[in-house]
């Protein structure tokens, strides 16, 4: 009973302080903000004083398994539907915006402009697709490993709904013009403190379950997680130092300025990408590659090699974003040669989990899961190879400022961390909810050529775009004039831009069968359909075929 | 067996593995050295901004206009931006200067260019036709696929505390004066008001332009912050007598 009190104290305050903040603020975005920090406690003070356990009811709606798991998994299936749900969700923003860059009639002023957009789009398929999917993967994977369950259970779900609240602000913050104005970390001050302190408990489970861990070693896909979470959290304090106007105002202004702002900001994004999205999903697939082939890890040697060089190597690449800017040469020259670097420890990631399927190659053939694996290793040697050549400064010079960074940027995304996270999803799915096997998995493969053939469309189209601009930019005439106008070259794009549009939403499609197929799944069904990858055995045919009459010879 | 040594480096590894705090602390060392010598070095190296005749702190409709250009999220298809190569300086104008951001918080130099670079746009176009571009882009530029913003110009400029936002701006680093601070308010409406007395506000904003910029008089909108701030890119700096980097060469006895 005293921690009801307790309880119902702290979120009485909470409520109390998000009035006070509404009433105070003349900033009508930071209140609609508090409105839903003020609606969250009400919410939990409901749901404290009327001792009603919200959780268990929604959970039944979910159908997640009742009583306490081997594991402690529950945080994990609500990690799985936020990937879905928040997947679903940024790949549908991406495909609107990529609408109206072909269709710019589809801007509606002021709230769904392109500029308020985009940066919703980034953060939903990054932040929230990617990081619900390392959340639950890592929770997962680190249980396991460790062969022990969530050291400080009550703060892994602390995670797990903070994260939540914490997207929930970026989006509607975005929408309602509340920006810090730098790409990929553009939530205001409060939302980063938010962040940070989700971010310290998210480390403090990570690091307290691998403290209690049965087993002597910590696995690989830990020490990738490990330095995911640190790294991120060093990125996000240095770069989001800014100072507010106000306690009750969301405006901030950076701490940093100009040159020095650009390459904070550039290691920050760059790093974003080389610690969320590579680092973060190398440990899901060191995790998951290995258990759906049914093989060891290829190199223990060399996933040592590859984890240090590649973070070491990684951080230094974020001046490959600023060529030719007023950055100083020296310093745009060392993240070539970085970027460049780059490529090898890479590449050692992608060859550790293409040839741990040695010997189970056939699996390619008989299982989508395994396919969509291979498919997203394939593409991260893809994007990995193309990054580093795109970092030097004369190729640069053309991409830079082009949609070919863009369709870079969405080989990768798409085709790297969408499918790694696609696979492991689809591997979770049935054992987290206790089913037999998922309800299909013919649909997988819909899923797999459909989103395979929607990258492609994206990423030519985007290459043929970015080509055309860049050259379009610099053509001179014998006159000796620049040929083009600017103008010349967005109108030069258009059927670009669809085809690009076309290829997003055939992506999105293949997203939306998974999701069908997942719920279904999850309410326990099975869907009748011809097994995969191997020939029924068919008793009837399985004989001698009957002697051939001789016929006699004219 | 030939391979002694290699095995001895990774048997000592087996010793990270076991210990959480030492991998932890490792791979934040490790991840720490390439941000600490490509970054701290930019604030102590001193030809990183090379000093220029001309910059100052925007004045606060300027600000106010870039705190819109921030909302609106302009810099994810605009650069600021002049890279310096034949094609850039013909189409944009001199290549942009370090220094010619130095009292931006934060920076907008930008990754993509869907629009033009907006680093010089400063005075190419007239307040007429950025406020007809703004409301309505198509009508000016058939090919376009901007965005419209009509309602920039019905909303009024609403700054809650224009003085707050300059002393924070004070607070890392912008050097804006007391008397900026203390008539930061009357600056604001001053500026887009060509009827209220703008005092001293041009000899403490040198080269500021004080007119009416969206066409309405009455009111002073989100529009007219905009538009004051784009009227005013670029156009601080006369790079032409300035020209930093050759004054640079001569200085350090012509490399």
């Amino acid at each position: 009973m005293e921690t009801v009190v307790k309880r119902l104290g702290v979120w009485a305050c909470v409520l109390m302080a998000s009035i006070a903040a509404i009433a105070l603020t003349p900033d009508s975005g930071f209140a609609i903000h508090m409105g839903i920090v003020g609606l969250v406690a009400v919410i939990l003070v409901v749901a404290t004083a009327t001792s009603y356990d919200p959780m268990a009811r929604v959970q039944g709606i979910f159908r997640m398994p009742p009583g306490p798991s081997r594991y402690d998994d529950d945080p994990i299936r609500w990690g799985v539907i936020a990937t879905m749900f928040w997947g679903i969700a940024g790949l549908l923003a991406g495909v609107f915006i990529a609408a109206q860059m072909a269709f710019p009639e589809l801007n509606i002023e002021p709230y769904l402009n392109f500029g308020r957009l985009r940066p919703l789009h980034t953060s939903a398929v990054i932040f929230a697709f990617g990081g619900n999917a390392l959340l639950a993967t890592s929770f997962y994977v680190v249980q396991r490993t460790c062969r022990t369950t969530l050291a400080l259970p009550g703060l892994a779900r602390f995670v797990f709904w903070g994260y939540q609240l914490f997207i929930v602000l970026a989006a509607t913050g975005y929408l309602l013009g509340i920006s810090q104005g730098k790409e990929y970390a553009e939530p205001e001050w409060y939302v980063d403190l938010w962040l940070t302190i989700v971010w310290v408990a998210y480390l403090a489970v990570f690091v307290a379950t691998i403290l209690n861990r049965r087993e002597p070693h910590i696995y690989v896909a830990n020490w990738f997680y490990l330095a995911f979470i640190l790294t991120v959290a060093m990125l996000h304090l240095v770069n989001n130092l800014a100072m507010p106007v106000s306690l009750l105002g969301a405006k901030s202004y950076s701490a940093f300025a100009g040159v020095q702002d650009a390459l904070t900001q550039w290691w920050y994004g760059h790093n974003a990408v080389g610690f969320f999205l590579t680092a973060g999903f190398l440990a899901m697939m060191y995790y998951f590659v290995p258990k759906q082939a049914g093989r060891p890890v290829y190199s223990y040697r060399l996933s040592i090699i590859h984890f240090w060089s590649l973070i070491f190597l990684y951080i230094w690449a974020g001046p490959h974003h600023l060529h030719y800017t007023a950055l100083p040469d020296w310093a745009q020259t060392l993240g070539m040669v970085f970027s460049v670097m780059l490529w090898m420890p890479s590449w050692g990631g992608m060859i550790n989990g293409l040839m741990t399927l040695n010997g189970a190659w056939d699996k390619v053939r008989t299982d989508p899961i395994i396919r969509m694996m291979v498919l997203a290793l394939a593409f991260y040697g893809m994007s990995t190879f193309e990054g580093p050549m795109l970092s030097i400064k004369a190729v640069n010079s053309l991409s830079h400022y082009t949609d070919w960074t863009i369709g870079h940027v969405h080989s990768g995304a798409l085709g790297w961390n969408g499918m790694i996270t696609f696979a492991c999803v689809y591997y979770l799915t049935p054992r987290l909810w206790n089913r037999e096997r998922l309800y299909s998995l013919r649909m997988i493969n819909w899923h797999f050529w459909l989103a395979t053939l929607g990258i492609v469309f994206y990423a030519a189209s985007m290459w043929v775009a970015g080509i055309t601009q860049g050259l379009m930019w610099r053509e001179y005439g014998a006159d000796g004039y620049l040929v083009n106008s600017f103008v010349d070259t967005v109108a030069a794009l258009h059927p670009m831009y669809v085809l690009r549009m076309g290829g997003g939403l055939m992506y999105l499609t293949g997203a939306l069968i998974m999701a069908f197929n997942i719920a279904m799944t999850i309410a326990g069904k099975l869907r009748v359909e011809a097994p995969m990858g191997e020939t029924a055995h068919d008793e009837a045919a399985d004989r001698p075929l009957p002697p051939l009459t001789a016929e006699p010879a004219e | 067996m030939s391979n002694t040594a290699h095995t001895g480096a990774f048997e000592g590894h087996k010793k990270l593995e076991r210990n959480v705090t030492l991998l932890a602390a490792l791979t934040l060392g490790v991840v720490a050295i390439g941000g600490i010598v490509e970054i701290a070095p930019l604030f102590w190296i001193d030809n990183t901004i090379e000093k220029v005749e001309g910059m100052r702190p925007y004045t606060p409709l300027e600000q106010a206009g870039r705190d819109i250009y921030i909302r609106e999220g302009c810099y994810v298809c605009h650069s600021q931006m002049i890279r310096p190569f034949r094609d850039e300086v013909e189409r944009y104008g001199h290549y942009s200067l370090a220094a010619e951001s130095m009292y931006d918080h934060p920076f907008q130099w930008g990754s993509k260019r869907t629009g033009p670079d907006l680093a010089r746009v400063g005075g190419k176009y007239s307040d007429a036709w950025h406020v007809q571009h703004l409301k309505a882009p198509r009508e000016v530029v058939p090919e376009s696929i901007m965005p419209s913003y009509a309602f920039l110009a019905e909303n009024e400029l609403k700054v809650p505390d224009v003085a707050a936002n300059l002393t924070a701006l004070r607070h890392v680093g912008v050097p804006y004066t007391d008397a900026d601070l203390a008539k930061a308010d009357a600056d604001l409406k001053a500026q887009a008001d060509p009827n209220a007395d703008a005092g001293d506000l041009a000899k403490r904003y040198p080269k500021a332009q004080i007119r009416d910029f969206d066409g309405d008089p009455a009111r002073v909108t989100e529009m007219d912050a905009l538009v004051a701030y784009l009227q005013m890119l670029g156009t601080l700096v006369d790079v032409n007598s300035a020209a930093a980097q050759e004054e640079l060469t001569k200085a350090e006895g012509g490399r």
